[in-house]
Formats: C-alpha cells, structure tokens, sequence
C-alpha cells in the first residue's frame, strides 16, 4: 500500500494506454453522428437543389404531363390534392381509433391479460412492412370494392394506428394521477374523468404524436401502390376510382429515363420533404407548447 | 520530468514538513491522542451546483488510519462533501468547488490532476449496492483488469484476498462465477466493499453504506470497518449517530443555514473533534440539540 | 355520457350509494376496448386475408415455393432469390448500421451533456423523416451512379483473393444488394438509435459512478457498468432494424437492381421479397399473383416473429432494470 511504504502517490492521468483507447473510443463515436450526417445532409441538399427550380404555383396544381415532356410542362396536382385527401382520411380514421384504444390500455386495462396483450401486438404491429399493409387492403377490400383514395387511406390508417396508440399510452400514463382522483373526488364516472380531465391535459402530447405519425404515412408508397394507382388528372372523390398521391409519383418517375419526369420527381419529393418537415416542426411546437403548460 | 508533476505528485507525510497533524486538536479537548499522519485537508471549501451554494466554508483535515464519520440532518451537504474528496462530484455537470482540498499535500482540484487518478487512490461505497450485473468474480477483477492485470493467477489471489478482507470470501468461494446480482443486499454491499479494496486504495469513502441494509448486515458491515481500518484511511458519511459512535475516530457535524432572504440552504460544518469529545462535551449549542435528539 | 349538466352538486340530493354505473360509462369503456381490439382483429385478418388469397401458390407448388427458380413466364415461382435478397440487404444494412447507431447512442448519453445532445437528436430525428421513396430516388439517380466507380476499382482490386472475390469481385452494377444495403443502413439508423439511446439511458447512475470510483476511464465504465446493462435491450434494438430493413420497401425496389439470382457478389444487382412485389405486382395476374401475395405472407411471418422476439426481449431488459 502506497500509504505505509513511504513511495509517492501519483496524481497523474492513468497510463497513456488506457487514455488512448477511451480516445479512440471518443472519437469512434463522433465519427458514428458524423457517419449519419453525410447522407442526411448529402439527400437534403441534392432534393432542394434539383427540387427548387421547378416548384411553381403552376407545378404544385396542374395536371401530371406524359414522362416524355419536359419539366417546364405541367405538374404534380393530382398527387398533391390525393396526398392532402388520402392523408387527411387515414387521419380520420386512425387517430380516433388510436386513441380510444390507448385509452383503453392506460385508463381501463390496467394490468389486465388482454391490455397487456393489446399493448404488446400493437408494437408489434408497427413492425408490419408497409408492403403487406398494402396486400392487405388489396385482399380485404380492392378486390371487393376497387381501387380508390379510401383504400389507400385505409393502409395508411393501419400503419398509423398502432403508432398513435403507442404515442398516446406514452402521454396519458404522464397524466399525474392526483389530477384524476381530484376529479372522481367530485363524483365523476371513469368516462366522464377521461375525457374531462386526463384527455385535455395530455392534448398537446396527444396532437404531436399524431402529426408524426401523419408526417410517416404521407410519406408512405407501398401501401398505396396496389390500392389507389396512378392517375394524371385530379380525383376530388377520395371514396371511389383510381387516384394518386406524391409518393406514388417519384416511384414511377425514379424508374423513367427522361429528364422531364426526373425533375418532375425531384419536385414532387420536394414538396413531400417539405410537407413531413412542417408536421414534424408542428409536433415540436406543440410538444414545447405542451411542456410549458404542464408546467 | 515537467514541472507540473511537483504539484500533483504527493509526497508522504513521512516526509513531509508542511502537514501539521496537531492543528486540528482543539485546545479544551483535553485528552490528547496524537492523531496519525493527515490524509486530506480543506481549507474553507464552498461547493456549488451551478449557481447554488450547497456547502460553505468546510475546513477539516481527515487522518491516516482512522474512521472519520460525518453526520448531519438531510441537506447539510455531508455527501457533497465526501464526493468532493475523490472528485466524484467531476461526474454532475455544473457542480465546482471553491477553497483547497489537499489529499496527502497535494492539490486535488490542480488543473494536471486527473481524477481517474484519484478515484483509482480514493474508493467509493455507495449508499445502495452497485454491483455490476457479472459474475461475482468479474466484479471485484474490474478495478484489477482496467488497471491492465490480466494474469489469471495473480487476478485469483487478488479476488480471494479482497473477498477476505470483504469478509464474504466463505459464503461465496463456491459461487464465483455466478451473478452478483443473485446475492443478498448485504452480500452485495460487501462485494462493493471487496471490489473497492482490490484495487488497493488509499482511502476508502462510504456514503450511507449501511442505509439499505438490515441491522445484521450492518453489523457485518461495521465489523469489517474495523477490521480494515488498520490498513485504510476511511470517510463515511452516516444518518445513525448511534452508528457514527460504534465505529469512528472522529465526527464532524454538519448542519444546515437556511437563508431567509432567498429561501436557500446551505451546508456548514458546525463541529469536528475525535468523537468521543463531540458526543459526550460538544462545544457548539447545535451539536448538542443534535447529539441528544432535540433536533433532526 | 349524459347530454344533461350534472345537477349533483355539494347541494344536490344524496344519491343511492348503490346506484349502478352510468350507462355512458359503459359505453365508453366498451368501445375503446373495441379500438384497442381492433389492432388483434387487423392482425389476424392480415394472416387470414392474404394466405388466402396466396393459397394456390401454396397449394400448387408445395415445397417448391422455396426453390431457387422464378421464372413467371414458364409458371415457376419459387422464393428463394428474394429469400436470399432479402438476409443478404439487411446483414449488410446491419453490418454498416448498428455500429453507428451504437456509438451515435454513446455518444448521446455518455459524452455529450443534455444541451448538446437535444439537436443531435433533432437531427437523427430528421433522417427517419425523409421517405423511403425520397431514399429511392436519391439512391437511384445519385448515389448508385456515383458508387458504382468505387465498386468497379474494388472488384478488380480483389480479384484472386481468395474471399474477398467472391463477395466484391465479379460484374459490378450501381444497383446491387450492397447499393440497397447501404440505403437500408441509412433508414434503419435512427430506429435503432433511438431504442439504443433508450435502454442505454436506464443504467442506474450510481452503477456509472461505481466504475468511475474505482478509477475507471469512460471507455471503462461503458464496458463495466452500461454495457452489461444494456446489451440485451441493444439486441432487442438491433432485431427491429433487422425487421425494419427486411421490409423496407420502396427505396430498395429502386435501387436493387432487380434481378432474381442467388449471388456471393454483393455488388451484383439481386432482389428481395418486398421489392419484387412493388415491381412486379401490377401486371401479375392467376398464380403469378398468388406467389407475389403469398411472398407477402412469407415477410408477414417473418418480420411478426422477429418483432415478437425483440419485443419480448426489449420488455424483458427493461423490467429487469426497474426491479433491480
């Protein structure tokens, strides 16, 4: 022992050895975000760049051209309005259901067998390819019905499902249980509590997960390829007939080789980028709004 | 060699003119025991976290061989302090400390002083076991193996001879390759204990050791104390004054300053002196209040 | 509920202590357990709906369907290509991607302090938004056109080396299972991130402070202390980017490069089950159709068993550290 042998004690960094390796450990891991960086910033600037020169007023509403005319021809208005209406259905559809069943979970289930169950097949549902949502729909209801917005929506609304129960079961279990007995306090039915006080409180929790999960299935091709095709010209009726949606479009315009139809896909994932951007930084203002007024 | 190294290169008291042992011996105190060569010194230590003062104006110098306990109610900054002596307090970000802190003559908070230095001299025990979730061999062979031991024999004799001195060597020599997490909370503390001792440190600091144990494993726990205490300098901070008089030297009391203006606490130290002196003839009024229970 | 304001007040007349509970009460409770059943009742109806529709493949090939010839204009349908395509893209996605995801999760938990690391996660965040068909077009137009160069030099780099040959040497095209590999590392990134960051983020702090006390340096501690820890959750982490890259669509059916064959060249163009359904499935038709659905079910029960394991296995991990 150092203290009773009369050596001097060393105060020192440890030796060079155990210092390099936690250094090249320390720079391994800048390296990893480095790493993650360069393609992130590699696919933004080359989707702005090329993006940018053709978005016009007369690109985001004319009719979709033949892939043989140039960029300076017509536009991708039919996929903007069947992005905004098949979106904004699955919307509809899902964010009720998601949230009645994490609702169900967090305020009903408990510890119960089948809340467990729920709980558990639901992550395991946002597990499921968005391929197989589309085959799905195809089997289930193109088959019967034909292809229509309503289709596509009701993929969409399959993928978003389980994400908006997760977001949601995540902000209502932050809902502090005295706010709840306060109000049961008062005589309130379990109902009448959950949507009185715990459902207000977790709002902003609530809409920003939602607007996420909006942004992840606007976002979303395979599940539209086989339920909503393509057209070229708008279809306001989101309940019937073929339609089309932004992501459907740069697929098809990925794989065309002329420069038109390139530039038209730039422009397209442009305004579909530009779209998911919004919804997320809606998500953060909501979710900062949120933080301040729990506080 | 560069210069800096005469800073932070400790040099033994052995040697060592500039270490005062007696200074700390109150006049009145009476009887007087030399005490052993002084391990740290602080001089006036403020600690902050961030803007918040959460000790003030510590001066104590803490002696080789000996049990030094600190007590005080919750808030006094007890933990704080004993954190700083081993630079634990590096690990939360915004925490300083103003004032000297000297460990065996040198300055522990010089700019060149690394505290994985440190801490390798100046173990830690903490309050709640913290076994890490391997086997029971691989936790005490840590500190050995980062310190680049890799002979198995020599790893062997390390692990028996610090689970001996942890006082756990017969109930677990059959089970060493087993998860430390399977033992018994006290079991797991004395593991921690073992695993401090194997890499021989200087000074062995415990916070609250026995604040999640049963009284039989605390009984263990201060046992072992004293049977290591000829060979280590040992800090521990207490919530059980009647703990801080079965095993310690000295006490230090600290207690809290409340500062009406702007509603914060502040650590003090109110009194130090070998503990049989603090508990039976306390100087200060609030060691007294404290000491007899009139106060919490 | 009640359309009628609740007259009940600290005034109101003593109600029966017995009285039953409110009929909107009931209701409420039943139809969100309705929602919350809907995620099985969607599962099972996946299963059913599309093994149905995939039975004749099923049916008329037996165990052929896992034979390596797919040729649908002499009725051949047999899986195993895309089976293989599919490993091969999402090893290689796993083999770029969770290193990075690992260290970028270090580097948020046990480096950076907060401050720092909130836009680091915004950015990570920011990857998992670009869509996959946004992938595609890149990986397609850009990023396959430019690699490819890189490709042909490796290829005739390595020729005659023993294994290296036959993994990067051979006829090199952009869009191979490499090219897709790559994209799919990129997508999978933050997913594996992000749950990485999150088991990490549960290890006791006092267990960190119980390596450094003993005179560990932070590459030290994460060995000691996080590592132990967290490793059964990071593999749960790893096994959802596996099943995320297993079933990524779009980008891949882009950059894939199309081609049914069973190669050791990964910078050869290949196939996998998600991709050829995305290119294929619209002019399919009888038993072509069948065996696309059925490729589909194949995907369904792979990605729900690998989910399930993680799931479980990232459940486990975290309810052994709360009870620890």
């Amino acid at each position: 022992m150092a203290a009773t042998t009369g050596q001097s004690v060393d105060l020192r960094e440890p030796p060079s050895w155990r210092r390099s390796k936690n250094r090249i450990a320390t720079i391994l891991m800048v390296i990893s975000f480095v790493l993650v960086i360069i393609p992130l910033g590699f696919v933004l600037f080359t989707v702005i760049a090329k993006g940018i020169s053709i978005i016009s007023w007369q690109f985001l509403t004319a009719d979709i051209p033949p892939n043989v005319l140039p960029a300076s021809i017509g536009g991708m208005g039919p996929a903007v309005v069947g992005t905004l209406e098949i979106t904004a259905l699955a919307t509809v559809l899902a964010v009720p259901l998601g949230v009645l069943g994490a609702i169900y979970l967090n305020e009903y289930g408990g510890n119960r067998l089948l809340a467990r169950l729920i709980g558990f097949f639901s992550d395991v549902m946002t597990g499921v390819p968005s391929i197989v949502m589309g085959l799905f729909i195809f089997t289930i209801w193109v088959l019967h019905f034909g292809y229509s917005g309503l289709a596509g929506a009701l993929a969409l609304g399959c993928l978003m499902l389980p994400i908006v129960i997760r977001s949601t079961y995540e902000m209502l279990r932050l809902v502090p249980d005295p706010l709840r007995e306060a109000s049961y306090a008062l005589g309130a039915s379990k109902a009448r509590v959950t949507v009185t006080v715990v459902l207000p409180t977790a709002l902003g929790g609530i809409v920003s997960g939602a607007l996420l999960a909006i942004a992840r299935a606007a976002g979303e091709t395979a599940p539209l390829l086989f339920t909503i095709l393509t057209v070229t010209t708008v279809n306001r009726n989101v309940f019937s007939g073929a339609n089309t949606s932004l992501p459907s479009q740069i697929f098809a315009n990925a794989s065309s080789p002329y420069v038109g139809a390139q530039a038209r896909g730039w422009g397209a994932a442009l305004t579909l980028i530009a779209l998911a951007f919004i919804l997320m930084v809606a998500a953060r203002l909501v979710t900062a709004r949120f933080a301040r007024n729990l506080q | 060699m560069e210069t800096p190294e005469q800073n932070i290169v400790a040099n033994l008291p052995l040697t060592d003119s500039a270490v005062q042992p007696q200074q700390e011996v109150s006049p009145e105190s009476g009887v007087y025991t030399p005490p052993g060569e002084s391990v740290f010194e602080t001089k006036s230590i403020s600690i902050y976290y961030g803007s918040f003062r959460a000790v003030t104006d510590v001066s104590l110098t803490i002696h080789e061989n000996e049990i030094t306990a600190f007590i005080g109610p919750s808030g006094c900054g007890k933990t704080t302090v004993l954190r700083t002596l081993n630079r634990m307090n590096d690990l939360v970000v915004g925490a300083r400390v103003e004032g000297e802190v000297r460990y065996r003559g040198a300055p522990l908070y010089a700019k060149d002083v690394s505290p994985i230095a440190v801490r390798r001299r100046i173990g830690m025990v903490f309050q709640k076991p913290n076994p890490f979730p391997k086997s029971i061999y691989d936790n005490v062979a840590y500190g050995p193996r980062i310190n680049g031991e890799r002979n198995k024999g020599r790893l062997n004799e390390i692990v028996e001879r610090s689970l001996r001195q942890g006082a756990l060597w017969d109930e677990v020599k059959d089970r060493l390759n087993k998860s430390a997490l399977g033992l018994s909370g006290g079991q797991q503390q004395r593991l921690c204990i073992a695993r401090t001792l194997a890499v021989e440190p200087d000074v062995v600091l415990m916070d609250e050791p026995c604040s999640a144990l049963d009284p039989i494993a605390t009984g263990a726990i201060e046992d072992l104390m004293q049977e290591i205490k000829s060979k280590y300098t040992i800090v521990i901070v207490t919530h059980n004054m009647q703990q801080a008089t079965r095993v310690s030297d000295r006490t230090a009391f600290f207690s809290v300053l409340i500062n009406e203006h702007s509603d914060t606490r502040t650590g003090v130290l109110v009194e130090y002196d070998r503990t049989a002196k603090l508990f039976q003839d306390p100087r200060d009024s609030r060691t007294k209040a404290y000491v007899t229970g009139r106060m919490g | 509920m009640t359309t009628k304001a609740d007259p009940a007040g600290p005034a109101g007349s003593a109600r029966q202590l017995s009285e039953r509970r409110p009929l909107g009460d009931i209701t409420f409770q039943a139809v969100a357990l309705a929602a919350g059943l809907l995620v099985l009742v969607i599962l099972v109806l996946i299963a059913v709906s599309t093994s149905q529709q995939a039975s004749s493949w099923f049916s008329s090939e037996g165990i052929k369907i896992f034979s390596s010839t797919w040729n649908p204009t002499n009725n051949q349908f047999g899986a195993l290509p895309f089976i293989y395509g599919t490993a091969v893209t999402a090893i290689i996605a796993l083999v770029i991607a969770v290193p990075v995801s690992v260290g970028v999760a270090l580097l948020l938990t046990e480096v950076v302090p907060r401050r720092w690391a909130r836009p680091i996660v915004y950015v990570i965040d920011l990857l998992a938004v670009v869509p996959s068909v946004v992938w595609g077009l890149w990986g397609i137009l850009v990023f396959a056109p430019w690699i490819q160069h890189y490709y042909a030099s490796v290829s005739s780099g390595v020729k005659g080396i023993p294994v290296l040959d036959s993994l990067f040497g051979g006829q090199t095209s952009g869009a191979s299972f490499f090219t897709a590999g790559i994209i799919l590392a990129f997508m999978i990134t933050p997913i594996v991130t992000s749950l990485s960051r999150e088991v990490i983020a549960t290890v006791p702090a006092i267990d960190r402070e119980g390596a450094y006390a003993l005179g560990a340096t932070r590459l030290e501690m994460i060995n000691g202390a996080v590592w132990p820890h967290s490793q059964a959750g990071v593999v749960g982490a790893v096994l959802l980017g596996l099943g995320r890259a297993m079933g990524e669509t779009i980008a891949v059916a882009l950059v894939i490069g199309s081609s049914a064959t069973i190669t050791p060249h990964l910078f050869a163009p290949g196939y996998n089950m998600p991709a050829v359904i995305a290119n294929e499935f619209g002019e399919a038709t009888g038993l072509f159709r069948a065996a696309l659905i059925g490729m589909g079910v194949l995907l369904f029960a792979f990605t729900i068993i690998i989910n399930v394991i993680a799931r479980v296995i990232v459940e486990r991990s975290g309810r052994r550290q709360r009870g620890a």
